[in-house]
């Protein structure tokens, strides 16, 4: 089976689990079938593909569920009850896509139990392969999800949901990095088209617009030796032109309707990089007034952080360190901007120490080789 | 293309508003609690393990296990190992010629002892939880009340960068 076909195969997890509740299994026993009907046609389907795949996943599904049911003496009650359901037929006309979402984003949720789930019933992830991607043990990832599903047992499926908090799980899976075998970032999208198309709001359309212009710039942002290269000197041939279009259209769109959101605020900033065919010719002004709005939609200390990184390219780095100067500075990348806007000012010396000082507070491996580049850079001297 | 974008922006009490929700970075995050022979200040009930009775041993090694277990059961456990007290100190001796070794160094301060390695949605469980493993009994039957470091894993890069 191509990775295409288990793209499609994945695409109708949510509806399929869907289908399996309105007859009568609870959402947990529904996933675990599911799942189990995914990992079969993946084996089964490489050699010929059914005519009608979906019919085919509700059909395993359901005989799967049933086998549960029956083979569990402690479920006897739902037994009866699944016994007396009309037998399976073609899938409900009902799409349950969006309640999926909903349901596995359930403020009850942790934010890494919603994350879980979602990629599981949601995106049909197996088990495996989210706990590779977040770096845990199997068993470990399993409980999670178990867990998971018993927060959830006594939503009602049907219940109306908050598509902010679907929002924030999918922007925290993409952010999530490009580690292990599964991409997270392209399965964010994936998830985040998804439920672009099944529900008409601004916000959807500005966090699907964010992810596809930060991956637009995903080759540029990283040499060969996996070491970070700076946003303003990245090779800007190697953005993915036809992301950004896209990205740029969708942002357009969603702010035309003039109900502005976080996402949407976050996009237009990626979008003004995005613009911009040399470093030099970035709109610095109007990144600033989005990081305006950002504040005022968020009132978030890394946005007043970065606004404060785009108040020194707009007005000169003495405003940039004035902007700083207002803020908390144990906030993570502190010294790191304040560092940088010294050596934009002239200030070497001081730079080269706070280089250093960020490096040793840096939460990842990228950014300390990167800061540290930056200190050895100043201290070897101008000829250096 | 986005130069028009300027002209939006206006008082956000005149918008529709999305709610507000933070901008995080990260998801859960790694921490080592990391165990010392030596290097740790002296725990509270400071009596070496072969002074303990073999009730009071299989009582910590019980201990050490069930949370082990608990913490597979919450979902936030990643890896746990012991060490043996016993190194070797090695270096890189020049070209075409073997490694040197050296030690054990009786002197070394700092002896890791073991590890235990959770992903936990905060610093604070971090610390809840080595806390925790403080507590495992040791003669009498008392927590031992010993020191564990608690140190965070560099993660990848988030995606979102500015």
């Amino acid at each position: 089976m191509t990775s295409m076909d288990e793209h499609r195969l994945r695409t109708l997890t949510p509806s399929v689990i869907g289908i399996l509740v309105r007859r009568g299994a609870d959402f947990a026993a529904a996933e675990d079938a599911v799942q189990e009907a995914l990992v079969e046609a993946v084996r089964l389907w490489a050699a010929e593909p059914p005519r009608d795949p979906k019919g085919w996943l509700v059909t395993v599904a359901w005989r799967k569920f049933l086998d549960a049911a029956r083979s569990d003496a402690s479920r006897r009650r739902r037994e009866e009850l699944v016994e007396d359901q009309p037998a399976p037929g073609p899938g409900a006309s009902v799409d349950d896509t969006l309640q999926l979402y909903f349901l596995c984003a359930h403020p009850s949720l942790t934010p890494a139990s919603a994350v879980a789930l979602t990629l599981r019933a949601v995106g049909g992830l197996t088990t495996r392969q989210i706990a590779q991607a977040y770096l845990v043990p199997e068993a470990t990832m399993a409980q999670r999800i178990s867990r998971a599903k018993r927060t959830v047992a006594d939503v009602r499926f049907d219940q109306p949901g908050d598509v902010a908090t679907v929002l924030r799980v999918l922007y925290l899976v993409f952010n999530e990095g490009y580690s292990g075998d599964v991409d997270l970032a392209a399965e964010a999208i994936r998830l985040t088209r998804q439920l672009a198309a099944v529900i008409d709001h601004e916000e959807v359309a500005g966090l699907l617009a964010l992810m596809l212009l930060h991956h637009a710039r995903r080759s540029a942002r990283t040499r060969p030796d996996g070491s970070l290269v700076p946003l303003m000197q990245q090779d800007r041939s190697l953005w993915d032109t036809r992301l950004i279009a896209e990205g740029v259209d969708i942002l357009q769109a969603a702010l035309a309707r003039d109900r502005i959101g976080e996402f949407q605020a976050q996009a237009a900033v990626a979008a003004l990089h995005a613009d911009a065919r040399t470093a030099e010719e970035t709109d610095w002004v109007q990144i600033v007034e989005w990081y305006d709005e950002l504040v005022r939609l968020t009132d978030n200390p890394v946005v007043r952080l970065n606004r404060a990184v785009a108040v020194g390219e707009a007005d000169g780095p003495r405003a940039g360190l004035a902007a700083l100067a207002e803020l908390d500075e144990t906030l993570p990348r502190h010294v790191a901007v304040a560092a940088y806007l010294h050596e934009r000012d002239g200030d070497v010396a001081t730079a080269a120490r706070l280089y250093a000082e960020a490096a040793r507070q840096a939460p990842n491996l990228q950014e300390r080789d990167h800061l540290t580049r930056q200190a050895a850079r100043l201290n070897a001297g101008p000829l250096g | 293309m986005m130069s028009r974008t300027d002209q939006r922006l206006r008082p956000w009490s005149e918008r529709g508003h999305a709610g507000p929700h933070r901008i995080e970075e990260n998801l859960m995050a790694k921490y080592l609690l990391l165990k010392h022979y030596r290097g740790a200040p002296a725990p509270v009930n400071d009596v070496p393990m072969d002074r303990w009775t073999e009730e009071e041993i299989s009582a910590h090694f019980q201990y050490m296990r069930d949370f082990a277990a608990r913490l597979e059961g919450t979902g936030e456990f990643v890896d746990g190992q012991a060490l043996s007290p016993e190194g070797t100190f090695v270096r890189y001796d020049g070209e075409g010629r073997p490694p040197v070794t050296d030690g054990p160094f009786a002197e070394t301060k700092d002896l890791i002892a073991g590890w235990m390695v959770v992903d936990v949605d905060t610093y604070e469980r971090a610390v809840e939880l080595a806390g925790e493993l403080s507590a495992a009994p040791g003669a009498g039957g008392e927590p031992i009340h010993e020191w564990l470091e608690v140190r965070p894993f560099l993660t990848e890069p988030p995606t979102v960068t500015e």
